[in-house]
């Protein structure tokens, strides 16, 4: 292994700031979601807007000195490789969190319902506590009788996952464009995904409408419901939030930063934007046409 | 008070230090605490929010061990009895055991594997101040209208969401953050592990202690997003209609328990391997002899990790599982006996014809070996499904826990720092208070959760504020016993604030069998230690 | 090893138990509880030999051996093989337990916050079994007696030797069904129910308790059944369908019976003890944050009718039970009255048996 010198960064503000970001955050929604209950939220909605305020700053200026600091040449190859693991094992940990959302998904469809209508050693659930429930999936009528549809997977869901998909090729290529020094291209093609992105955010906008309008189909539509949206909803998050990488991307590429060699930033956005296209097809497959 | 001993302590280390290039503006005072980049000043606090979190969840056992004392409500109220039992089981286990052993790693990775720092040191700050926040919320909620979270550590839906108390929401965004901190320090781990390692330092050639951790923040990465998931779901349940855990929608009180435990088994891990680690350091260093086996301890702790995963629902017995899952449950829980046994052997014929020496560290370490296998061996009794029936929610299971946690992890902390703290300090501890401090503890340990084990067999459920009078006699012998534990750790901060004060020097290497690289750097260390990496043959 | 002396003491071990069942387990129990003492024997034994006769002080020189794969495979094995030992009865065990099959009477059994519910299953009676510890006791005005919280007003009742089924759900939380004479625990979950069985063989009363944290009286929430020999169970069984005949002729008399306030409010407070108090606290000031007051609040002063749809429906999403099935009209309406009346809210209505009913749309 080679060996030049790791830069170790002085002392910084910024992660004080994000601790405190986080505490406002956390405080504010804590307080304000506890208090809708009684309708009583109190200040606690600035609060957690405060906090996301915070969060924004942090996230500039912290970053802001990251980027000086490698456009100053004192990062190490090795300090290269610490950001790229260090981003692989956060990509890691967001795939554990969908999986406890998909684990939710598959039990329920698997399990649960099938045991709330009688299956395996739960006869007497089902004739005792929930008679004439029957297990389907999609879950259109709940155990106490609710009632919902199901959404299919051809239209909007089709053609956001065709988007989607492209996205990623788009995207590739952008960083093929990099690699070869285009910069031309390489602002095209990122310009591009990003445009793509913000087409997918529309049309899962237009879908959720149209399941809450004409569907009847909600959050609080009982386990289907509640894991479409969950997992659709946190997917949508991760896609605004890779999208909102994209654009500082994007921006960074417009200044000029970035070499073929060099680009760690970028490559992240791209890896994070690559799992969350993953995410979506595996949404697509178990939520939507399974 | 302390703080500003530590801080000139960490002076004298920078006077020490050579020049380099870019000289540090280090900010003095609080400021420094604040901004602080530097791995060994990050360790110290965690160690010291560590410490703190112990005392505070210490004395919500004493409100729990006071009332348990008689039978009959004499102290508290059964909620605020339910509260203290919940809070006491979070801040023990997320702000008391898990920080001490982030401490460690912050402070003895880089050291041990030859690197300059941490790899991502600004990260590195931040997962600490998360700590501080998270946990004033927390128990800030105890304060609250209705009280703080009252539904257990493992809060098990419904409990806690239809049938909980307006705090959950707070209780929920501070696991959040907690959550958020514990994976940020442990990818810090990971990559400095992988990534800032000195030529040389071939994988199978690190301390355990850096392997245990490995392997723990692997788990860590891995289950804390489950957990935030969880409570996620407990959130949307509660206060937002859906119905993962009612069902009535379609969902399942028990999904919340396999979704829990899937974090929750790992978690009890996350607890021990960095235990192993340490241990595996000082009982070679007072035997005077290598450690056994040192490949099949690597293997063994991946093995345990790997298990770790398929092993959850022994949590889950009695919630009517089909017979088949059990019976996979139990296989899988048993199976893990044989890893950790590999290390538990290795440790003793690491003992064997060695030349042992009793120092502090290592009366902890063995106090560690003999308690940690009692604590084992009742957790194999518990994985025999139709005799966990039983046992479970007794008091048999607090016993079992407080062995593996109290006796184990804690202990393990203990002996790590009376190993360590002649390196962080530059002083020798004293070793006639260190003396009384073990023998204090191990004698009132045992008076405190050894009846647990009766109580437990003869039918006292836990998480009760009362009790029926046969149980009467044992829970007297128990809080005493608990009381005696708690004033003995008091012997402990005495000595650690003596030995940052003051005490006789401390050589490089204080321990004549003591292996490693932290070894070969001056004692207080340096606040920078390998700028440029040594290298390892 | 304290334990092995007194294995037989009820009070430091577990019980064999009257069933067979519960006697198997225990017997398991003894076993693996045996083979661990002998690892730890073993492993104790050779840690203490080495800090005995390998210490520094004692001149030993260290040795330098650190690895043998030899032992290696040996000490992985060995214990495999304990285990194997342990899992064979263990599976027979397990196997034997969950099999409820070819039972002679089914009870369903409910939690709920805190208290038992039984319904003996096609035979028309059922019953609510509460704690009877008086709260004298628990506050320590008073002497404890024998059964401290191991006692409750109606106690379920089962007849010896026959194969009796239990499925265990709930109301609410969720809580655990524990009887450790039986061996039986299982959690009852709410909106699902799961099986488990058992066959007594000597009559007598057995005591045990909820074993799942489900809220603040968890730890007040006994179980008490009474095992009769076949004979008088089923006389007893007699009794209380016949008795049960008798309550819903008074149920219906009710309706046309028109109660004094102070009939209404002695019943009322009495009906308040002992189901309401445990959340709205006997002097009906609640828990804030947890369980509302209902001394001075809106629902207790205003419109009667929703008053008593919350009591008889309870409050979805909250921890406000339906309490239409827990107790009679009669019973609904005085407690009902008692709420309105009581501590300084003074509302001055009587509700009566007939209103309850309307509100449930009979
Ligand atoms: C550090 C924490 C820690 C550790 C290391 C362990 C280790 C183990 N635990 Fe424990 N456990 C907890 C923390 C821990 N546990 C906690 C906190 C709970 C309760 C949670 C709650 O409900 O609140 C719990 C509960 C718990 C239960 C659920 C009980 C119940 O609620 O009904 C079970 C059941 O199987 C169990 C089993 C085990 C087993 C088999 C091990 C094994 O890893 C032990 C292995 C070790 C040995 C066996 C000893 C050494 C081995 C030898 C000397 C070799 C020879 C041995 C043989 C041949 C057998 N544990
Ligand atoms: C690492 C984790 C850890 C640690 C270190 C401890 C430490 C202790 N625990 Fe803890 N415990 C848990 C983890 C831990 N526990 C968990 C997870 C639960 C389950 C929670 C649940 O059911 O949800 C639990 C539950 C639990 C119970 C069961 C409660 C119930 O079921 O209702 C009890 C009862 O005795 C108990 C006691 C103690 C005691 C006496 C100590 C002692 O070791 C503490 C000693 C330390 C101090 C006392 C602090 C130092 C001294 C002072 C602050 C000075 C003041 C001293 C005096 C006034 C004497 N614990
Ligand atoms: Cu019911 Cu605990
Ligand atoms: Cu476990």
């Amino acid at each position: 292994m080679k060996h030049e010198k790791y830069y170790v960064p002085e002392q910084s503000p910024w992660p004080i700031v994000g601790a405190v970001g986080l505490f406002l955050i956390a405080l504010g929604a804590g307080n304000y979601v506890g208090g809708l209950r009684s309708g009583d939220t109190g200040i606690f909605g600035y609060v957690l807007l405060s906090g996301i305020a915070v969060i924004l700053v942090m996230v500039v200026g912290w970053f802001r000195s990251v980027i000086n600091e490698s456009m100053a040449g004192l990062y190490s190859r090795q300090m290269d490789r610490s950001f790229r693991q260090g981003m692989s094992w956060f990509i890691f940990s967001e795939v554990m969190f969908f999986g406890a959302f998909f684990g939710a998904l598959f039990y329920a469809r698997m399990v649960a319902v099938p045991w709330l209508a009688g299956e395996g050693n739960n006869a007497m659930t089902n004739e005792v506590l929930w008679p004439g429930f029957e297990a389907v999936w999609p879950l259109v009528t709940t155990p106490a009788g609710d009632t919902t549809q199901g959404m299919g997977w051809q239209g909007l869901p089709l053609y956001n996952t065709l988007i989607l998909l492209t996205s990623s090729i788009t995207l590739h290529f952008a960083h093929v464009a990099l690699e070869h020094n285009r910069r031309q291209a390489l602002t095209l093609w990122l310009g591009g995904t990003i445009l793509l992105g913000l087409a997918f955010l529309t049309l899962q906008g237009e879908e959720y409408l149209h399941a809450y309008r004409e569907m009847n189909l909600t959050l609080s539509s009982g386990v289907y419901g509640n894991t479409f949206f969950l997992l659709t909803g946190f997917h949508g998050l991760h896609v605004t939030l890779g999208t909102i990488m994209l654009l500082v991307m994007f921006f960074r590429v417009v200044k000029g930063h970035f070499t073929p060699e060099r680009h760690f930033g970028f490559q992240a956005s791209s890896w994070y934007w690559h799992f969350v296209d993953v995410v979506w097809l595996l949404l697509f497959v178990f939520v939507y046409i399974l | 008070m302390t703080i500003a001993t530590r801080d000139n302590q960490a002076d004298v280390g920078r006077i020490d230090t050579p020049d380099h290039e870019h000289q540090h503006v280090t900010r003095r005072g609080w400021k420094r605490w604040l901004l602080t980049t530097n791995h060994k000043e990050i360790g110290t606090l965690y160690l010291w929010f560590s410490f703190t979190m112990f005392l505070v969840g210490g004395a919500m056992a004493m409100v729990i061990r006071a009332e348990l004392f008689q039978p009959g409500l004499q102290l508290v109220e059964p909620n605020f009895f339910n509260q203290m039992t919940t809070v006491h089981g979070l801040v023990m286990v997320f702000g008391a055991v898990m920080p001490a052993f982030t401490g460690l790693a912050n402070w003895m990775i880089p050291m041990m594997i030859g690197a300059p720092d941490m790899a991502l040191p600004r990260l590195n700050n931040w997962s600490f101040w998360i700590l501080p926040f998270a946990f004033s919320m927390l128990l800030g909620s105890l304060f609250m209208d209705g009280g703080g979270p009252a539904f257990g550590w493992t809060f098990y839906a419904p409990l806690s969401t239809t049938f909980s108390g307006d705090s959950t929401a707070l209780f929920v965004f501070s696991v959040h953050i907690m959550g958020i901190s514990s994976i940020m320090g442990a990818i810090n781990v990971i990559v400095t592990i992988v990534n800032l390692r000195a030529p040389g330092m071939t994988y199978m050639k690190m301390p355990l202690f850096v392997w245990t951790w490995l392997i723990t923040a692997f788990l860590l990465i891995a289950v804390m997003p489950v957990l935030a998931g969880a409570v996620t779901m407990v959130l949307t349940d509660k206060y937002f209609g859906t119905s993962f855990f009612d069902a009535a929608g379609g969902g399942d009180p028990v999904m919340f328990q396999h979704i829990f435990w899937f974090f929750g088994h790992p978690e009890v891990y996350i607890m021990i391997l960095p235990a192993f680690g340490i241990i595996s350091a000082i009982v070679p260093a007072f035997s005077r002899k290598r450690l056994f086996g040192y490949a099949s301890m690597v293997y063994a702790t991946a093995s345990i990790a790997l298990l770790s995963f398929i092993v959850w629902a022994h949590h889950m017995f009695t919630t009517g599982m089909p017979v088949a899952a059990e019976l996979f449950f139990m296989y899988c829980t048993m199976l893990i006996s044989v890893p950790t046994g590999v290390k538990v052997f290795n440790w003793v014929a690491t003992l064997w014809r060695g030349a042992i020496s009793f120092e502090a560290p290592m009366m902890f370490a063995l106090a560690f070996i003999v308690l940690f296998t009692i604590g084992g061996l009742s957790g194999l009794m518990l994985a025999i499904t139709p005799v966990d029936f039983q046992y479970h929610d007794t008091y048999f299971v607090v016993a079992h826990f407080h062995y593996v946690l109290v006796s184990g992890a804690v202990f393990s902390i203990m002996a790590a720092a009376y190993y360590w703290l002649p390196k962080w300090t530059g002083h020798m501890y004293s070793e006639t208070l260190a003396r009384w401090h073990f023998w204090c503890s191990i004698i009132s340990v045992n008076i405190l959760f050894f009846p647990m084990h009766f109580l437990g067999l003869a039918g006292m459920p836990r998480r009760i504020p009362d009790y029926a009078l046969q149980f009467a006699d044992i829970n007297k012998i128990v809080s005493i016993g608990g009381f005696a534990f708690g004033l003995s750790q008091l012997i402990f901060l005495a000595l650690v604030i003596k030995c940052i004060r003051g005490g006789d020097k401390a050589p490089a290497k204080p321990w004549d069998g003591a292996e490693g690289l932290e070894w070969s750097v001056a004692s207080p260390a340096p606040l920078h230690t390998f700028d440029t990496p040594p290298e390892v043959k | 090893m304290p334990t092995l002396a007194l294995a037989t003491d009820a009070d430091l071990n577990l019980t064999p138990g009257v069933t067979a069942i519960s006697e198997r387990v225990y017997g398991l129990h003894m076993t693996i509880f045996y083979i661990c003492c002998a690892i730890a024997a073993v492993v104790f034994g050779m840690m203490l030999y080495s800090l005995i006769r390998h210490r520094k002080s004692k001149g030993a020189v260290p040795a330098n051996f650190h690895e043998s794969t030899r032992v290696e495979v040996l000490w992985t094995v060995i214990p495999f093989v304990i285990l194997i030992v342990m899992a064979v009865p263990a599976t027979k065990t397990l196997v034997a337990m969950e099999d409820p099959s070819a039972s002679e009477l089914t009870i369903q059994v409910t939690g709920s916050q805190w208290k038992w519910h039984y319904r003996y299953f096609d035979q028309g009676v059922e019953f609510y079994s509460l704690l009877s510890t008086p709260q004298n006791q628990i506050q320590n005005a008073e002497a404890k007696g024998e059964n401290y919280l191991l006692e409750v007003d109606k106690p379920l009742v089962i007849p010896a030797n026959r194969k009796v089924r239990f499925l265990m759900t709930s109301d609410d939380v969720i809580h655990s069904w524990w009887v450790p004479a039986f061996a039986v625990k299982k959690d009852a979950n709410p909106g699902f129910i799961n099986e488990a069985w058992t066959k007594v063989d000597k009559p007598g009363v057995y005591r045990g308790q909820c074993a799942e944290l489900c809220g603040k009286d968890h730890g007040f929430m006994p179980v008490v059944v009474e095992v009769l020999p076949e004979a008088e169970f089923d006389i007893w069984l007699a009794e209380q369908q016949a008795a049960a005949a008798v309550a819903a002729q008074d149920e219906t008399a009710a309706l046309t019976q028109t109660l004094t306030l102070e009939e209404s409010m002695a019943l009322g407070e009495q009906v308040y003890l002992s189901r309401c108090a445990a959340c709205h606290m006997p002097n009906g000031n609640g828990l804030e944050g947890v369980f509302p007051a209902l001394k001075g609040s809106p629902v207790a002063l205003g419109d009667p009718k929703a008053h008593i749809g919350i009591v008889v429906h309870g409050s979805p999403g909250t921890a406000m039970q339906a309490f239409a099935a827990q107790l009679t009209n009669k019973e609904l309406a005085a407690v009902v009255t008692y709420e309105r009346n009581a501590w300084g809210n003074n509302v001055g209505d009587v509700i009566q048996a007939a209103d309850v009913a309307a509100s449930k749309g009979e």
